[in-house]
């Protein structure tokens, strides 16, 4: 028992140095990907191709001066980034990483919780996200901070719902809320985006919606509100907020390889001849080649893409989303009633 | 009302179609341009190794000419600060004194003469103002500074150095007819 707890910390706090450095070469690479899409090259300046830039911005970012506005609920302040901060850490304990390492004929998964509910799980805790946001607007008591914050807490609602929608099609399919079952289920080159293109499409636009990022980002929307809910936010406070975006990003895209990409699942995985250790070695490198895709999408679209204004945003979510999920639900379940 | 410019544009209100709406065919259009945009020649010049070109005739930090035997060659008329459309330029006049013949070609000389580069539009009408060929403008770039009293320039920076072989050509800013004018050494203007 002693051994499982010390197992599964190790694990944790391994994939805790991997969202944080992730993260943290996301800022990097989206400055990159930003540059060279406006014909530019990007920071190159710190070491080699920019390499040090995000080690450079963190150091600055605590060197800030840390200011807190007078008329601020200063427990709720700080406990704003903290929060958003922890439950973007949170999601990628229910992420199944890779398959299983068997060593000396003991097994070891490459996941820290194997819940059976883990899509629940995950939807639960990117639902508490919400509060982070709304308490740090709430506590800088600026106008533009609030209005931030409402956005985002309306918006963040209006797609959670659009988005749980879509996986209940995949989760019919699969009979299983767990993680691993759907991961299993993928195997070779059996994925569920061969199946639910729309549920995809629809997951992936309400991603963009949670994530607060482009084209959904109205809660920090400079022309109108500043800097949105973090608009008092300085140092390293403000560099959470920043980075959570970034982990989430990473989360999301986690979660989208998993759910539709066939996770650490790649074609042709049954012809070769090697043990299953290294099988579930190269899994990992696979789901984390998908990661990097689904990350570019995001910046790509970021880049592509411009602010939908908030009726807009409202619309899609109510009078498009929505109802195109629930479709999809009816289509699936006829098709799985005739089968 | 009949407008000028026949740019005006008739506003429609027409209702999106099937594919406008879906917004699907639009963004995947976009996402297409920005990609081929990443295998595109950047335009950026990484400045401190590589430096853009410069056009022939590029108007740069001034500088204050010596004839060819060192003599300072502004004589102090005041010509450019009149011709300066940002008022830029503040001199005062001296007399030449006796045994002062090598340091100043003329029997008037600038004791001060101060560009203020911040005010400088470095539009060059100074140096066409100028009936000594003493002020020209060069290629080199006004550095940068971090007080406002540091664009202040007198006539340290401004003077180019004595030694012949770092004095700073200004060939570029001359028409043809003054450089072959000058080589006619019978004339005082060029002695």
């Amino acid at each position: 028992m002693g051994f499982f707890i010390l197992y599964k910390t190790i694990l944790a706090s391994g994939i805790l140095m991997l969202s944080l450095v992730v993260a943290m070469y996301s800022t990097l690479i989206e400055r990159k990907v930003a540059g060279f899409f406006q014909d530019r090259l990007g920071p190159d300046r710190a070491g080699p191709w920019g390499l040090f830039q995000p080690l450079a911005d963190g150091i600055k970012l605590f060197f800030k001066e840390e200011f807190m506005p007078n008329t601020a609920d200063k427990f709720l302040y700080i406990l704003g980034p903290s929060l958003t901060m922890l439950i973007a850490l949170l999601t990628s304990a229910a992420i199944p990483w890779g398959g299983d390492m068997v060593i000396n004929g003991k097994v070891y998964p490459l996941q820290v919780a194997d819940i059976n509910i883990g899509i629940l799980y995950i939807f639960a805790i990117v639902s508490i996200g919400v509060y982070g946001i709304m308490i740090g607007g709430w506590a800088s008591n600026n106008k533009y901070a609030l209005l931030g914050a409402v956005r985002a807490s309306s918006q963040m609602i209006s797609y959670e719902l659009a988005m749980s929608l879509a996986i209940i099609s995949v989760v019919m399919m699969t009979g299983s809320l767990s993680l691993k079952d759907i991961v299993l289920q993928q195997h070779g080159f059996n994925w569920n985006i061969w199946y639910q293109p729309v549920a995809f499409l629809i997951f992936l636009t309400c991603a963009f919606a949670e994530c607060n990022r482009s084209p959904f980002d109205l809660p920090e929307c400079e022309t109108e509100l500043v800097g949105g809910y973090h608009t008092e936010y300085s140092s390293m406070k403000l560099g959470f907020y920043l980075f959570a975006e970034y982990i989430n990003m990473f989360i999301s895209a986690a979660v989208m390889a998993t759910l539709f990409f066939g996770g650490y699942n790649f074609p042709f995985m049954d012809k070769l001849t090697v043990s299953p250790n290294t099988l579930a070695m190269i899994g990992f490198f696979v789901l984390f080649a998908k990661i990097t895709i689904l990350g570019f999408v995001f910046m790509w679209v970021r880049w592509t893409l411009p602010r939908f204004r908030y009726d807009q945003l409202m619309r899609l979510g109510w009078k498009g989303m929505i109802p195109l999920a629930i479709l999809n639900i009816v289509i699936t379940g006829i098709v799985i009633l005739i089968k | 009302m009949q407008l000028t410019s026949n740019r005006s544009k008739l506003v429609s209100n027409k209702k999106m179609n099937f594919w406008e709406l879906i917004y699907l065919p639009a963004i995947l259009n976009g996402m297409r341009i920005t990609f081929s945009h990443l295998f595109r020649k950047k335009a950026t010049i990484r400045y401190p190794e590589k430096t853009r070109e410069f056009a022939e005739i590029y108007r740069g930090q001034h500088v204050l000419k010596r004839d060819d035997e060192g003599r300072e060659r502004c004589t102090a008329c005041g010509l450019c600060a009149v011709a300066c459309p940002a008022e830029a330029i503040t001199m005062v006049a001296e007399e030449r004194k006796p045994g002062e013949e090598p340091l100043y070609r003329e029997e008037k000389y600038a004791s001060l003469y101060e560009i203020n580069m911040l005010r400088c539009i470095f539009c060059g009408l100074c140096e066409e103002a100028c009936p000594k060929e003493a002020i020209f403008l060069t290629k080199r770039i006004v550095a940068s500074d971090y007080e406002r009293d540091g664009f202040i320039f007198g006539k340290e920076k401004l003077l180019e150095p004595l030694d012949p072989d770092k004095r700073i050509d200004v060939s570029r800013r001359q028409t043809n007819a003054v450089i072959e004018f000058k080589k006619d050494k019978t004339k005082k203007h060029n002695r």
